[in-house]
Parts: C-alpha cells; sequence; structure tokens
C-alpha cells in the first residue's frame, strides 16, 4: 500500500513538472509583454529598461530556472501587470469562483433532479418529452450566448436582477461570501444559473435514464410487489439509487465548473480565477498564467490520487494488479 | 460543452462495460436496413438528419448560392454596412438577412462561417478519431505495460476540463485555423481512444479473435478485419458528440477572443462580432449566426442522440 | 452627421465647457458608482504610468501642475510656475494645503514624490519618462527648483504628470498603497476600499483646498466588456459608463432615462507606411512577386490618403462619433496648424497619382492592425482595405489582439527593427500638445537619444527632425507653437503618416448627471455634475 501510494506520488511529482515546462516555454512563446505594459510616451531607452526589470532579456531557460527556484519555495513569480505575487492574486480571486461554482451545483441539483425523475418516470408524457428537447438545447446552447441573453432579458428588459459583478459579501462562520447578503444573492443568481445550465440538462439526463433503467431492476419490482407505496418507491428506493451516479458526476464535474466558469465569469464581469485567468491571458501576464495552471494541474492531480488511492483501498483487485506489474 | 462530451462518453463507457463484458455494443449482423428503420422511426431524428444534411450541404455549395464573397474586400462596401434584414444593397441584391458593421451580406457570411465552423469541427474530429482509434488498438491490443501507461495518459487527460486544455494551449499557440485544429485534436483523441479501446478488449477476448489467432493471421488483419469493425459503433456515436462540442469549443474560443481570427470567421467569431450590436436594437447581425450555430449543434446532437439509442441495445426494450 | 462634421474639435469643447456652466451647484452630497472600461492596476500612483491608473490617482493625490479637461496646464499644488533661468523652472507651491492623515504639504513631499516616482519595485511603466534628466531642489517650505541640463519648455506639462504622496510615504511599498495604508494624498477624495477585478471605492476629502466634490461617496466598477457595460447603465447598476460603444450611442441617445457627453480626445488614429525597406515584406506585386517598395513614392502615399473616404469610416464605422483628422492633434491643442485640412476623398484623383508613380495596375499590400486597442479599429482596417481595393490595391487585412500586434509592429522583424509595412495605430498625445506625437511618430528613429521611439515606418527627413529638435528647446511659447505646427505641415505634406480621425469619447449617464467630457479620456469624479 505505501508503496503504491509512494509511485503515484512520484507520478504526479513527474506529470506537474513536464506540465510546468510544457507550460512555461509554451506561455513564452506567444506575443511581446514589453508593449501590454509600457506607456507608449516611453522612450527606447526606458522600454529596454523594463524589459530588464521584468527579466525578459534574459535567455528562456534561464528564466525558468528562475521560476523553478521561486516555486520550490512556493513562490510562483510576481504578476507583471499588478507587481504582487500571482499566488497571492489568484488566492485572492478563488473564494468568489468557488462560491460561484457552489450555487450552480446547488442549482443543477434542485432543478435537475425533479426534472429528470419526472421524465423518467412518465416517459410518455408531453412535458417529460419537453423537458427532454430543452435539455438538448442545454447541452447545444453555447453559454458565452445564453449568458448575453439571460442579461438582456433578466437585467435590461425585466431589470429584475443586477447585470454584472458580485454583490456585497458578509462573514458567516469564519467564511466571507457573497452568498450571505440579499444583495450577494441577487448579483449571483444570473451567472450561476448560466454556469449551471450544462450541468441541469446532464442531471435532468442522468436521473431520466437513471429512473427509467431503474423501473426494470429487481429491486424496484420486488418493492413494488411487496406493495409499497409509489412515493416510497420513488423517493426511498429509486432516489437513493440514481443519486449514487448524479454525484459522482457532479463531484467530477466541479473541477470543469471552475475551468468553465472562465466564460461566465467573463460575460458577468464576475471577478474570480477565471477572468483573471482570460485577462491574464489577453494581456500577457504570463506568471499569472503560469501558476494558475500550476495551481490547477496541482488541483487535478493531487484529486486523482485521493482517488486512485481511495479505489486501491475500496477495491483490492486494482491495488494487486498494481503490484504485479 | 467539455463536460457534456466527458461525460456522455463517460456514461457510455460505463453502459458498455456494465455489460459485463457480455456483448459488443452493437451486433455485427444488424442489417443497415435495419438501423436505417430504427434510427428514422423517430420524426425528430429524421427532421435533425434533414436539417444537418441541408446545413452541410448549403456550407459547402456556398459560393455558388450567396450573393457575396464576403471576405472578397472588392465586394463589400462599408457603406452597406449593418443594414436590417430585407434590405437592398448598395450593389443590387437584396441582403435577406442584414449585413454586419463592415457591410458584409450576413446570409452569405454564415454560409461562409458555417464551412469554417463545420470544417474546423470534422477535420479535427477526424484527425482525433484517426489518432485516438490507433492509440486505444494498440494499448488493446498489446496490453502489459504500454496499455497501463497510454492510460494512464488518457486518465490524466480526461480528468481535465476540455475547455480549460484547448484555452491554455490556444494561449500558447496564438490565433489560427491550424492552431485550433490542433487544440481540438489534442483535446479530443483521448476519448476516441478510450472508446476503442473499451469495445477492443471485449472484442480481443472472443473466440473468434483467438481462433483468428491461433489460424496464424497477421495483427493487422486482425485488428483491422475483426476487432475494428465491431468498435465502430460506438466511435460513430462519441464522433458525433465530440463533433458538436467541437463547434461549440471553437465558438467559444472565438467569442473569448482567444479563437480563430478576424479572416477566418467562423460562426463563433461572426456571434462575438455581433454580441456588441445586441444592446442596441441590431439583433440580426449576432442572432442569425447564433440561430445557425444552434441548429447545426443541435441538429448533431439529436442525430447523435438517436444513434446512441439504436446501437445501445440495452436501451431497446 | 455632416453637421458633426462642421463641428470642430473646439466646438465640442465649448459644449462641453457650456453644459458645465448650466451645471446647479447641488443641494446635498450623495453616491456614485462609475462603471470603467478598463481597471487600473494599482492603487499605487507611481507604479503604473497608464491612464486608467493616473485617472484614479488624480481622485486621491494632487499634482503641482493639474490639467483641466482640456488639458490646458492649470494650477494645483504649484499656485505658480516660471522659468527662472535658462535651465531651471521655480514653482511656488499652494500654502495650507493638508494631507488626508492632517499633515502639511511643503516641498519635502515634492522632493520625495519626484524621487519615489521613477524608481518603484516592479513597475512596469515608469514614471521616469517625466523626471529623467531633472533635478529638484528645495528653496524653501513654498518653494521648489527644478533644474535641467539644457533649456526645457516642457517642465510643467510634463510635471502635471506626477503625482505627489506625503513624504512620510516615501518608503512605502505598493502593496500598503493597495491597502489604502500609505495612499495619502492631497486630492479632492480619500481611499475607501480596493478590491481587484471588483471595485475601488473613495470617500469625500472635507478638507479639499479647493471645490469640495459633491459625491460624499464614489465607487468605481471595471466592466471591460462594452455590452455589460451599457447593460449595467441601462439596469440601474451603474449611474455613468465610460467607453460607450459607437453602436450603442444612437440607442442611448434616443433613452430619455440617460444623458451622454461627448468629447474628442488627443487620440489620432493614422496609418504608418514603411519608409526605409525598398522590398517591404507586406507589399508586393500583383500575384505576389517581389516589387520595389511603392510606398517610398510621395505620389504613392497621397494616392492612399485621397483614396481614403474619412467621412464614411467616420459615419457608418464610427456612427458619427468622430471627426476626420488632416494632422496629429485636434484643433484647439497647443503647436497644431491651422493650414491643415483633412484629404478630400478623390478615387480618380487616387487612381490618376498612382499611373504617374509607374504603379496604374496597382499592387499587393496587407495592412496589420490591433483589434482590441482602439474604438472599432478593426472595422476601421477592414474599411480601409475595402477603399484601397477600389483603388487597385488589392489590400489584404489582418487584426489581431494589441498583445501580439504592438510587439511585432515595434520589433517584430529582423534585428528589432518593426515587422509589417502598412499599418493602423493611434497615438494619444497625453502631454496635450503637439510635440509629443512629432517627437514619438515623426522624428528619425533615434534609440540613444530618445527620439522616433513610436516612428514604425522609419520616416526619417532630417530637414523635420531638426525643427522638432530646435522647437523642444524654445521656452518661449509663441515660437515654439510656430515651429512645432511648421514641423507637422511639412511632416503631413512628406507623407509621413496619413492621418484618419480623432477619436471622440462618450459617456452615458443616468438623467439628471452629466460629465465633463475630457481629451486625455479620463473618467474622473470631480468631472461628473448634476443638472
Amino acid at each position: 500500500m505505501t508503496a503504491f501510494i509512494i509511485r503515484r506520488l512520484m507520478q504526479a511529482v513527474i506529470v506537474i513538472f513536464l506540465m510546468s515546462v510544457i507550460v512555461f516555454f509554451g506561455v513564452n512563446v506567444v506575443g511581446d509583454p514589453v508593449y501590454m505594459l509600457i506607456s507608449p510616451d516611453m522612450d527606447q531607452a526606458e522600454i529596454e529598461r523594463t524589459i530588464r526589470n521584468l527579466g525578459l532579456d534574459r535567455p528562456i531557460w534561464e528564466q525558468y530556472f528562475h521560476f523553478l527556484k521561486g516555486a520550490a519555495t512556493g513562490d510562483l513569480g510576481k504578476s507583471f501587470i499588478f507587481g504582487e505575487p500571482a499566488l497571492k492574486l489568484i488566492l485572492h480571486h478563488m473564494p468568489a469562483t468557488l462560491e460561484l461554482a457552489f450555487t450552480s451545483l446547488i442549482m443543477a441539483i434542485v432543478l435537475g433532479i425533479p426534472l429528470g425523475l419526472f421524465a423518467g418516470l412518465y416517459p410518455d408524457n408531453v412535458f417529460s418529452k419537453g423537458i427532454l428537447a430543452t435539455s438538448i438545447l442545454g447541452f447545444s446552447l453555447p453559454t458565452f450566448w445564453v449568458g448575453l441573453m439571460l442579461i438582456m432579458l433578466f437585467a435590461v428588459v425585466l431589470g429584475w436582477l443586477p447585470s454584472t459583478g458580485r454583490g456585497d459579501t458578509a462573514v458567516f462562520l469564519g467564511i466571507e461570501s457573497s452568498l450571505f447578503t440579499w444583495d450577494g444573492l441577487t448579483h449571483i443568481f444570473l451567472p450561476a444559473l448560466n454556469l449551471a445550465l450544462l450541468n441541469i440538462s446532464l442531471v435532468i439526463r442522468l436521473t431520466r435514464a437513471g429512473a427509467r433503467e431503474a423501473m426494470h431492476q429487481d429491486y424496484i419490482k420486488f418493492a413494488r410487489a411487496k406493495g409499497l407505496s409509489t412515493r416510497r418507491v420513488i423517493f426511498v428506493h429509486l432516489l437513493k439509487n440514481i443519486m449514487i451516479p448524479v454525484v459522482t458526476v457532479l463531484g467530477l464535474e466541479f473541477g470543469s465548473l471552475i475551468a468553465f466558469s472562465v466564460v461566465t465569469e467573463t460575460i458577468f464581469a464576475w471577478p474570480g480565477m477565471g477572468k483573471l485567468l482570460i485577462d491574464a491571458i489577453l494581456q500577457l501576464d504570463r506568471p499569472i498564467v503560469v501558476a494558475y495552471l500550476m495551481i490547477i494541474v496541482a488541483f487535478f492531480v493531487v484529486i486523482n490520487l485521493i482517488v486512485d488511492i481511495l479505489y486501491s483501498i475500496l477495491d483490492p483487485r486494482v491495488r494487486l494488479r498494481d503490484q504485479g506489474q | 460543452m467539455s463536460t457534456v462530451d466527458e461525460v456522455k462518453s463517460a456514461a457510455l463507457n460505463e453502459a458498455a462495460e456494465g455489460q459485463g463484458h457480455a456483448a459488443p455494443a452493437v451486433d455485427v449482423e444488424t442489417p443497415l436496413q435495419r438501423f436505417l428503420s430504427e434510427f428514422f422511426a423517430s420524426w425528430v431524428a429524421t427532421i435533425s438528419f434533414a436539417v444537418l444534411v441541408l446545413i452541410i450541404a448549403v456550407a459547402l455549395l456556398a459560393p455558388l448560392i450567396t450573393p457575396q464573397n464576403p471576405y472578397d474586400l472588392a465586394q463589400v462596401d462599408i457603406l452597406d454596412g449593418k443594414l436590417p434584414p430585407f434590405s437592398d444593397a448598395y450593389t443590387g441584391y437584396t441582403m435577406w438577412l442584414g449585413s454586419d458593421g463592415a457591410g458584409r451580406d450576413l446570409f452569405s457570411a454564415i454560409l461562409y462561417g458555417l464551412r469554417i465552423s463545420l470544417s474546423v469541427g470534422v477535420t479535427s474530429g477526424f484527425i482525433a478519431l484517426a489518432i485516438g482509434m490507433a492509440i486505444g488498438l494498440a494499448a488493446a491490443y498489446t496490453g502489459g505495460r504500454t496499455e497501463a501507461i497510454i492510460m494512464r495518459v488518457v486518465d490524466l487527460q480526461l480528468s481535465f476540463p476540455a475547455a480549460l486544455i484547448a484555452l491554455i494551449l490556444i494561449a500558447m499557440l496564438g490565433k489560427g485555423v491550424d492552431k485550433i485544429i490542433f487544440a481540438l485534436v489534442v483535446v479530443q483523441w483521448a476519448y476516441y481512444a478510450r472508446t476503442v479501446r473499451g469495445s477492443a478488449l471485449v472484442e480481443r477476448r472472443k473466440e473468434y479473435v483467438e481462433a483468428a489467432t491461433c489460424l496464424g493471421f497477421s495483427h493487422t488483419r486482425i485488428i483491422f478485419r475483426h476487432i475494428l469493425p465491431n468498435c465502430l459503433a460506438p466511435l460513430i456515436v462519441v464522433g458525433t458528440v465530440q463533433t458538436a462540442s467541437a463547434i461549440a469549443l471553437e465558438a467559444t474560443l472565438s467569442f473569448l477572443g482567444v479563437g480563430l481570427p478576424q479572416t477566418e470567421p467562423s460562426l463563433g467569431v461572426l456571434i462575438a462580432n455581433g454580441s456588441e450590436y445586441m444592446l442596441s436594437g441590431k439583433y440580426w447581425i449576432s442572432v442569425f449566426p447564433g440561430l445557425a450555430l444552434l441548429l447545426t449543434i443541435v441538429s448533431i446532437n439529436l442525430g447523435g442522440d438517436q444513434l446512441r439509442d439504436v446501437l445501445n441495445p440495452r436501451l431497446k426494450r | 452627421m455632416t453637421t458633426l462634421l462642421k463641428k470642430s474639435a473646439r466646438f465640442l469643447a465649448a459644449g462641453a465647457a457650456l453644459t458645465a456652466l448650466t451645471a446647479a451647484v447641488p443641494a446635498h452630497a450623495e453616491e456614485l458608482t462609475i462603471g470603467l472600461a478598463s481597471e487600473p492596476t494599482a492603487m499605487d500612483p507611481h507604479f503604473h504610468n497608464l491612464g486608467p491608473n493616473n485617472a484614479i490617482a488624480f481622485h486621491i493625490f494632487g499634482r503641482l501642475v493639474g490639467q483641466d479637461e482640456n488639458q490646458r496646464l492649470i494650477p494645483d499644488l504649484a499656485v505658480s510656475w516660471q522659468p527662472i533661468d535658462g535651465n531651471a523652472w521655480e514653482f511656488k507651491l499652494r500654502p495650507g494645503v493638508t494631507f488626508h492623515d492632517g499633515s502639511a504639504f511643503t516641498a519635502d513631499d515634492v522632493v520625495c514624490s519626484f524621487k519615489r516616482a521613477p524608481d518603484v519595485p516592479n513597475s512596469p511603466s515608469s514614471f521616469a519618462t517625466y523626471t529623467k534628466g531633472k533635478t529638484v531642489e528645495k528653496v524653501d517650505d513654498l518653494t521648489v527648483h527644478i533644474k535641467t541640463e539644457t533649456p526645457y519648455p516642457l517642465m510643467a506639462n510634463d510635471v502635471s504628470t506626477l503625482p505627489i504622496i506625503s513624504d512620510e510615504q516615501c518608503e512605502a511599498t505598493t502593496e500598503q498603497f493597495n491597502q489604502g495604508t500609505a495612499a495619502i494624498g492631497t486630492g479632492p477624495f480619500k481611499f475607501g476600499e480596493y478590491v481587484p477585478g471588483d471595485r475601488i471605492v473613495m470617500t469625500r476629502n472635507d478638507d479639499y483646498w479647493g471645490d469640495k466634490a459633491i459625491w460624499e461617496k464614489v465607487t468605481f466598477k471595471p466592466i471591460k466588456s462594452g455590452p455589460a457595460r451599457v447593460a449595467a447603465l441601462l439596469a440601474g447598476d451603474v449611474d455613468l459608463i465610460a467607453g460607450v460603444p459607437t453602436v450603442d450611442i444612437p440607442q442611448l441617445k434616443a433613452n430619455a432615462d440617460l444623458t451622454l457627453s461627448q468629447g474628442v480626445s488627443n487620440r489620432v488614429i493614422y496609418l504608418h507606411l514603411d519608409h526605409d525597406r525598398d522590398n517591404s515584406p507586406y507589399v508586393k506585386a500583383n500575384g505576389g512577386g517581389e516589387i520595389q517598395n511603392p510606398l517610398k513614392d510621395l505620389r504613392v502615399r497621397q494616392a492612399i490618403s485621397k483614396a481614403i473616404n474619412r467621412p464614411a469610416i467616420v459615419d457608418r464605422v464610427m456612427e458619427g462619433v468622430a471627426i476626420p483628422a488632416g494632422q496629429l492633434l485636434p484643433e484647439g491643442f497647443f503647436g497644431v496648424s491651422p493650414n491643415l485640412e483633412p484629404v478630400a476623398y478623390d478615387p480618380d484623383g487616387a487612381k490618376q497619382l498612382l499611373a504617374d508613380a509607374g504603379v496604374g495596375d496597382g499592387f499587393e499590400l496587407t495592412i496589420h492592425g490591433p483589434n482590441d486597442r482602439y474604438i472599432n479599429d478593426a472595422k476601421i482596417a477592414e474599411a480601409i482595405g475595402q477603399m484601397l481595393t477600389r483603388i487597385g490595391i488589392k489590400t489584404a487585412v489582418e487584426t489581431m489582439p494589441r498583445s501580439v500586434y504592438f510587439g511585432r509592429a515595434s520589433r517584430g522583424g529582423p534585428n528589432n527593427t518593426p515587422e509589417f509595412s502598412f499599418i493602423l495605430v493611434g497615438w494619444g498625445a497625453g502631454s496635450g500638445e503637439a510635440s509629443s506625437p512629432l517627437k514619438s511618430l515623426i522624428h528619425t528613429h533615434d534609440k540613444e537619444r530618445g527620439f522616433g521611439s513610436s516612428n514604425r515606418g522609419r520616416y526619417s527627413n532630417p530637414e523635420v527632425d531638426k525643427m522638432i529638435e530646435d522647437a523642444l528647446a524654445t521656452v518661449d511659447d509663441e515660437k515654439r507653437q510656430d515651429m512645432l505646427a511648421k514641423a507637422t505641415e511639412m511632416a503631413i505634406g512628406d507623407g509621413a503618416i496619413i492621418p484618419l480621425h480623432y477619436q471622440v469619447n462618450t459617456w452615458a449617464a443616468k438623467k439628471g448627471l452629466t460629465y465633463r467630457a475630457r481629451t486625455d479620456e479620463y473618467t474622473l469624479a470631480i468631472g461628473v455634475e448634476k443638472e
């Protein structure tokens, strides 16, 4: 077991190292950040001084070793544009993104499961067909397009909700979040819904498929035969079994929610990590791009590691196979 | 979008594996006719197939049926800019869908945009399919350490959101058709590899393959004549879903300003250009390309949905 | 549109001033929320010499010399300034001014600010451009002398860019400024809160030495996307937005709940052509073969200028919100020539000129431009492409994000030379007078002496160079004004660059508010007035 974990850990370190090479060198070939920073009034000598200050005059491998040296001590470089540590900036923007992703997950569950259940239990109902068709739309509609439409409809035409930005925050149980204020809730609704659309469709389909399959399974037939009420069959036996894949998939989806928040945050001017990343890409703030990616890579690698370890504990075959090689 | 195909293909694989290695995803003997009659039994699928055929046809024939080549600057006049639908252009013909900010006929621009969107989606899909298939087959066929390493890489890549990988690749490579195709291939190949490997593993254990091996058939022959045909059904399903999501992903990247350049205006670029006109009441500049994109993706997805139902015996009752 | 064409820059400015005069003095103070088009990168006024940062800094910090909405110099922390001998200027400081923390403003603060500004660690773009070659001396508490090695007429212009901090904060880090502990100035507003990416909050400085602000609390919200900014205004989330997208202007104008403020800027949009290389990489003969660079022929440059329908660009691409340009700065600025008009649209004359130059059959050209820097930049490039194609110059249009564009345009070719042959660019004269574009765009590229840093066409004319250099050493305003105008006339006549139009900036506010439009494109809370 220990050997297994150590081997996986080493793999994780190798992956992170390789990614750092690819990302660092990749990001450093595009564009010229100097011209994104300087004021046009500056003369040539001043421009060169800026290039030197940013360390861009040195060969790329030297820059990389400089980065590695810093990374070993937890310093992922300083933002070209803000002059502050990239790591600090990213951590600063993280809560906003997490709260957005979290809210949209909740929306996906609250809206997706009842609709999916209905569609699965009454597959021939017209309303069910409508749900199914809408869920296909949910898969197909480009997020950015829906975002613009939501702003148009709810903020401009109807004037019910604020169009952009994050609302007031409040501290509750030691967590600062905009979910604890009314202003914050009104601000988060549209972006969270926009981000959730895909997952709502996903949950609808998973629930529907699960319900359809389960109806033919023996345990449901048995429960019915036992004379349990329909309500009990659905809400206890059926739902419990459907929830397992739904929760698993949604858990895995959390990562891509964070990735996809790039689009939603851009449209709704949500001050999260995604917007920080896209701004950094567009403005060539390379240290932020690199740091963001290293954090994400590390994040996913760690999740994978944990999943692997849990698997090996739960399923001895995995462990045995691994040792056999 | 990434999420969709991830989970869809995960669900697929689950379905394939869930069958306890008992049956392949599709019956080899199933006649084409039966497949067709089952596919077209659903009117939704029939309509979406017809729409898709129409979309592909107009995209291919764009130069013949559009009144204007929207990217030949000699044919575009800034004085025609932002005309509403059904306006008559300066140069004579009627702009059925209006014109964009530069004076391009939107109908023409959309057809040309469709060409680019579809060709980016399909090209990247085919390249990814070829690469993924080769790698997946190699993994399934060789087994052992090679397989373990390949599948480790596949799992690792699939654990990252596709949109993020594409975004990063584009951030490194810059804009351009070739670059976005490359990014989309990198994003997609692993899905195909996993699908092929899953089905191929099931096939490989079958007696007829063992028999073929005993008969001394070459590996190539066994792979291409016996194993591959049996992997096609899930590949087709994954392929449709992937193509739709590739088109959507390209549009998203273009909207974010990191996808295709203005000189290669896909539907995503057209929508992005038009989105700035949305609040000013010039809805047509972004709504029509948006509808074209929507129609394309929905028809592919609906067709893919029906394909999966038809090809997946488990849901057939 | 025609009315707008007739209106000169001065007229627009006068209109803006008129609305300012009619604005009533408010009865009670209130809160104001502003949607900004671009976000400042720090609260440290010396960290990043860039428009959005400078605009925010001017709320909290004072300068020795201020700039009014037309970038004319006005007294701020200095009450008067004048050259005392050939190489030095004397600034008399305003007595009785206090910083937000209550400490008095003296000459020491000026000395400290000049010391800190050029040398902030990690600064991506420092103020050294303005402080270089100047030594600041404290004469007494309310007098400073600033010395240069040679006579320097632009002293007050340079000084007007530099925010003054308290000398107690001389060693403060950018981080301390961002947290607010060091963000202590003499300006009309005090630092309130800074949440990067989300908001900047300021409160009124009730001890301000000048007219106190009417707004008790101001919140700036950066909303980069144009449509989102407009949506935020329409939804009532913000009271005022900067950078109204031109496409939305007609619709917002028609909206009775909103007021629009417009003003010409100091920014000219122009074309730079390759004056240098005999074989220019993006100029080809018909069919793609090599060709002797025709852009070096004055007649070809004139033909290009004549082929451009400036009124059509202004009307169709810019929604009427721009002014056709004939030189480097709009009318009304210091050093502009009264004799230069925009070149009239004359496609036949252009074809004739091409024929005279021996390229009557045209040639192939690629125009390069940014797509996220200037108002409608990519569309302008496309319109130029259409117009040149019509006179036989088959023009391909290539636009790219500024992150890629400016690097390549400035030093993407061999030996860090400019890469492109024919480019669309803009220039905003930060100093508010004509020497700024002349020095950077027109003067021969000269790295050692710091001239021609943005001369991406490598235009070089010793006669023009001499006139620019002479003007820069002439302290007498009247003489200098003439010299700058003469240099401009000669350069434009020579086709050094081809001016297209001056940008007009638009702000939109909810009804009851007006914004005093500024030529420097800054969005300042003190410029927002109630009707």
